[in-house]
């Protein structure tokens, strides 16, 4: 067993572009549901957005990055109006399918071959992170200990860091704040805010783009540090496992999805590289190789499901608080 | 008006036949290239641990293409790019996108590309170099990915139909069209039907918006698969003991899972996510022991289709439309007449006072869950008919299924049937319009329009606030 | 059923309890029941009859669920600053009442209005900011929320609550520590002080009816309508609940609440409304009402099974729910 370089590894993608990627889309997911409890399932179609806007603004249009920065969060300001606009009104149930349907509308549209010329199709669109790449201040890559980062990866991954900071610190401004009271109260009981003369409909609509705002954060992030957008990078599982990741670290708390992503992305390598050696050394014969990945997602789905049922608190969040929770 | 009655008369001997699990007739054609679809759908980015680049020749990507009765199609194009970054013989790293290809299949129908390292690649075919009458059976799936490892090929099949699903519309006058997609339409609505009764009466009764829903679907289709395909009995019977195995483990799993969490007092909320997590588990189960590819059960793999005045159907297409109706009546039958039945609906309507009455909540809530189990494996086992076994189908429909139920109104069984109906004829009517690709786009759409309009759904109810 | 147990106690402790109303009532010599006795004394004991001074009016509110017709009010007024109570049997469409006043819910038909301002299909929000605050039968505490905040909450005009505001503490800090200081002082009122810190969720059935009631004024409202304030509530608590809402009169706010404890009624309010199959079917002083055959008709008809019990001088109808 070569443990040096599981953990390399496991540490490598702890802190990598993936886990700064589901970080983000998990905040904006915290926002929304951990401190609003509205119930978006369409988390994906807010990265997406982003992504198709930052690279057709930079591949079909031609125009600089941060116009498609511009483009990509305006994309996710319009996708939360048109989801709140008809849902925010209605029971949670009905935000959580319209959500997840308008996702896939996004993904199916993205991907056809009628729309091919603007986004590429089933293959996307490819190499468009040049301008990004030419602000790194990096001439080389990073090799501590066991953590390797290429030079590009090196400066996505600081760039992504900080958008999380960033995010974590907006995010404690606000729900320390009078607006957060509102929105916190708006989780427990919306009538009762309501009641008290406070405009419901408009908290929701101003989460709900937050949370999509910060979520397309991770899609840029997604796009460039793949230099790639597929449209099935954005189906319907990158949503679940950023809720995973959320609950994981703890719902309704600042630091919670960022705890959590660190975590999840660990755990899946960690338990992926594990296995892979275990069936390489024939220590497990009744997995193939190519089946690890597989069982990945065992443990994946499994560990949601008993979290959710043993600790729904998540690493960081408190049991007592929770237990107050009658929904 | 002779040939019609002619082919009514066939078709209904057809069916009869069918009922009684002979099915001679059906065995015309079997499928045209069982799909060769490498490597399931994963939208989770691979994270590579490692890497083998040492990449030596003779890696390609090849496939045959045929129609629907496996004659060899040629002059077909396809177009092969890498979508994720490889590594040729020499070390050059070529990125994803960069290496593109296209290719003709030849006489035979085959195709072969040679590529430059292994990894994964997608191939697209231009469904416009089709000949006529001919389409892809799944119009969506023009591309497929394949992971190709090195010094190995890979195979990529796309499966073609005529008339039912695929471009074989086209050329037809505008009413005969609609007509055809309306009656496939609703073909294909009775099986989300089927699925979403199970959906919308869990969720009546328990609160619990079930997102493995899906997997009991998939469930149905992988244990008829099982004891046709493997077990060897004959397919009706194959299929009846899988709606009965999958009802049964539809209560064992609610007196295993969700009974005890409901007796812990979890939420709703924490039960959608806990059901999140049971359908990954699942899926990727039955990935584990069914593997990738999508499978056609041998008895009816493929089938000549009957004309019936302006609209093509296949005999198994209206057993299934018959047997779907048969336990769509034998529901509402349940719900209206029987007592566990009309217990349901008391608990959908008021838990606590159904309780207070004497219902013994948690037996009605089981029975519920078979009746539900069962019907979502009838589901399945349909959709398979015309599309194939694979590991996530449940998972491709739950969404449709969702929307159906929406519509009809969250929570009652009726709506679902409804909402179903509406939304397997809108899928298939809208190609009208729109390309076959984003025919679920239409849908989904009118989904949210309708919402706007009648917010509780066609049958359902306003709420009381306070 | 722990409402069914809440029920037996309290009708256990009413004979007790009206002791102490007695005591409390005569010896106060509250300057605002008079006031509100004396204005209502000249008015007619009849359904829909107008008042000198109403705060809200009522005009042919009809509310129908399919075929059901929940609410049909041809014409109500509610006097300021007194205390009206709402009754009727199980099913009477008074809390539909109260949803349709209070913009939880729009009418088929029908106008009212609020300090002479129409509040026909204005939201729920809109109501509450104008003046007319309400709480409901099954209470609305915000569990997760800390008793502080639930209050916190009730204030209006909170810069804080603008989203860029939020994010400079500087705007808001000033004004965040007036209104924690107007909560502290409610708090100690309503003897919820110590609980300050606590959670909602954690505070018993009657101290979250305190607390939904201390936040309602949070927000200085003119008038208060209270869904069921004794509903769950402790026997043990109940006595200082209607001590605090008595005082809401006698701080000029208007009271419209609705209850089923004929006791109750009859010890607080000025004025009572009855509801039968959603129309006004009486309207008077509490003692006028409670004799009225109309009244006992409606009842009986809708609860010939259930505690209809003549202790002494007064009918009390307990509802168990």
């Amino acid at each position: 067993m070569d443990w040096g370089n599981i953990l390399g590894q496991s540490i490598t993608q702890g802190l990598g572009v993936l886990a700064v990627i589901y970080a983000l889309a998990a905040i904006g997911l915290n926002v929304h549901f951990g401190y609003t409890g509205l119930l978006n399932f369409g988390q994906a179609g807010f990265l997406a957005v982003a992504a198709y806007g930052l690279a057709v603004t930079i591949v079909v249009l031609e125009l600089p990055l941060f116009v498609g920065v511009v483009i990509g969060l305006l994309a996710a300001v319009a996708l939360a109006l048109l989801l709140g606009i008809p849902t925010l009104r209605l029971r949670a149930d009905y935000l959580a399918i319209v959500t997840i349907a308008a996702a896939e509308i996004i993904r199916l549209l993205v991907r056809s071959v009628t729309l091919r010329d603007i986004f590429g199709g089933s293959d996307g669109i490819n190499a468009f992170a040049n301008e990004f790449f030419s602000y790194s201040p990096f001439s080389a890559g990073l090799e501590l200990g066991p953590v390797r980062l290429s030079q590009n990866d090196l400066w996505v991954v600081v760039v992504g860091w900080t958008l999380v900071a960033l995010s974590c610190l907006l995010v404690w401004l606000l729900m320390r704040s009078p607006w957060g009271r509102v929105i916190k109260a708006i989780r427990e009981d919306e009538d009762a805010v309501r009641s008290l003369g406070k405009n419901v409909y408009f908290y929701k609509m101003q989460a709900l783009i937050i949370g999509g705002v910060l979520g397309s954060l991770g899609g840029f992030i997604f796009a460039v540090g793949f230099q790639s957008v597929q449209p099935d990078s954005y189906a319907t599982d990158l949503t679940f496992f950023a809720y995973a990741v959320l609950i994981l670290g703890g719902a309704g708390r600042v630091m919670g999805p960022v705890l959590g992503a660190v975590v999840f992305w660990f755990l899946l390598v960690f338990i992926d590289g594990t296995l892979a050696q275990l069936v390489q050394n024939g220590t497990i014969t009744f997995i193939r190789t190519d089946q690890v990945g597989q069982v990945r997602y065992w443990i994946l789905g499994l560990s949601l499901m008993l979290l959710m049922i043993y600790r729904p608190q998540g690493i960081l969040g408190d049991k007592k608080e929770l237990a107050l929770d009658a929904r | 008006m002779r040939p019609r009655v002619a082919s009514w008369l066939a078709a209904m001997a057809a069916a009869v036949l069918m009922l009684l699990g002979i099915g001679g007739v059906a065995a015309a054609a079997p499928a045209a290239g069982a799909s060769g679809q490498v490597g399931g759908v994963s939208s989770l980015a691979d994270t590579p641990l490692a890497d083998d680049d040492s990449a030596v020749a003779a890696t390609e990507v090849k496939g045959v293409v045929t129609d629907p009765n496996r004659e060899p199609i040629a002059a077909v194009q396809l177009d092969v790019t890498n979508s994720e970054d490889v590594t040729d013989p020499s070390g050059t790293v070529i990125p994803a996108g960069e290496f593109t290809a296209t290719v003709e299949t030849k006489d035979d129908g085959t195709w072969a590309v040679p590529l430059p390292g292994g990894g994964r690649y997608s191939v697209t075919i231009d469904t416009g170099t089709l000949p006529e009458g001919i389409g892809l059976a799944d119009p969506d799936q023009d591309t497929r990915t394949v992971n190709v490892l090195p010094e190995k090929s890979g195979t990529v099949l796309f499966r073609t139909a005529d008339g039912e699903n695929g471009g074989g519309t086209a050329g037809r006058s505008t009413l005969d069209r609609a007509l055809q997609l309306t009656v496939d339409g609703l073909l294909f609505g009775l099986t989300i039907a089927l699925a979403a009764i199970g959906l919308s009466l869990i969720f009546g009764t328990t609160g619990l918006t079930n997102f493995s829903h899906g997997e009991l679907v998939t469930l149905g289709a992988l244990t008829t698969y099982f004891f046709s395909s493997i077990v060897g009995l004959p397919f009706v019977l194959a299929a009846a003991v899988a709606v009965l195995v999958c009802g049964l483990l539809g209560g064992v799993q609610d007196k295993a899972l969700w009974g005890r969490l409901r007796k812990r007092g979890t939420g709703v909320i924490a039960m959608l996510v806990v059901s999140i997590g049971f359908g990954i588990l699942l899926r990727y189960v039955y990935l584990f022991f069914f593997g990738g590819n999508t499978r056609q059960f041998n008895a009816y793999a493929g089938q000549a289709g009957i004309q019936l005045g302006p609209v093509l159907v296949t005999p198994k297409s209206m057993v299934a439309a018959v047997v779907a109706v048969a336990f769509l009546l034998a529901t509402a039958f349940w719900l209206l007449r029987t007592r566990s039945g009309k217990a349901s609906r008391a608990i959908s309507d008021n838990p606590a006072l159904a309780s207070a009455s004497g219902i013994d909540v948690e037996r009605v809530i089981n029975r519920v869950w078979i009746y539900g189990a069962g019907l979502a494996a009838l589901a399945g086992i349909i959709y398979s008919l015309n599309n194939g076994v694979n590991w996530f189908q449940g998972f491709q429909i739950l969404l449709l299924t969702f929307a159906g139920v929406t519509l009809g109104g969250l929570g009652t069984a009726f709506g679902a049937i409804v909402g179903s109906l509406i939304v397997g004829v809108m899928i298939q009517v809208s190609t009208l319009v729109v390309p076959p690709e984003l025919k679920n786009v239409g849908a989904l759409l009118i989904l949210i329009i309708i919402l706007l309009i009648r917010p509780q759904g066609i049958l359902g109810r306003r709420e009381r606030v306070g | 059923m722990p409402d069914d147990d809440a029920a037996a106690l309290e009708q256990a402790d009413i004979a007790e309890e009206r002791a102490q109303f007695a005591h409390t009532t005569i010896a106060g010599e509250l300057l605002g029941r008079r006031k509100a006795v004396e204005a209502l004394a000249d008015v007619p004991h009849e359904p829909g009859v107008p008042k000198p001074d109403p705060i809200l009016v009522a005009d042919g509110i009809v509310r129908r669920f399919g075929g059901l017709v929940a609410v049909d009010v041809a014409h109500a007024e509610i006097q300021r600053g007194s205390i009206t109570a709402l009754v009727g049997p199980n099913g009477a469409g008074k809390t539909t009442f109260f949803n349709l006043l209070t913009g939880f819910d729009q009418p088929n038909e029908g106008k009212w209005s609020f300090n002479g301002i129409e509040l026909k299909g204005k939201a729920a929000y809109k109501v509450a900011r104008l003046g007319m605050v309400r709480t409901f039968q099954l209470t609305k505490a915000l569990s997760r929320m800390k008793v502080i905040d639930n209050m916190a909450l009730g204030a209006k005009d909170q810069k804080g609550e603008h989203f860029w505001a939020a994010v400079i503490p500087g705007i808001w800090r000033r004004q965040e520590q007036s209104i924690e200081a107007k909560a502290d002082g409610l708090l100690a009122r309503f003897k919820l002080d110590t609980k300050r810190e606590d959670f909602a969720g954690s505070l018993s059935g009657g101290q979250r009816k305190l607390l939904e009631m201390a936040r309602a004024l949070m927000s200085d409202p003119d008038m208060v309508m209270l869904d069921e304030p004794m509903a769950g509530v402790n026997p043990a608590l109940t006595q200082s609940l209607l001590g605090h809402i008595m005082d809401l009169r006698e701080q000029g706010m208007t009271v419209l609440f609705v209850e089923h404890d004929m006791d109750v009624v009859r010890s607080i309010s000025d004025w009572v409304i009855v509801m039968g199959q959603g129309k006004v079917i009486a309207e008077g002083p509490p003692d006028a009402v409670m004799s009225n055959p109309a009244v006992i008709d409606a009842y009986l008809g809708a609860h010939h099974d259930k505690a209809l019990t003549d202790t002494g001088e007064s009918l009390s109808f307990t509802e168990p729910e």
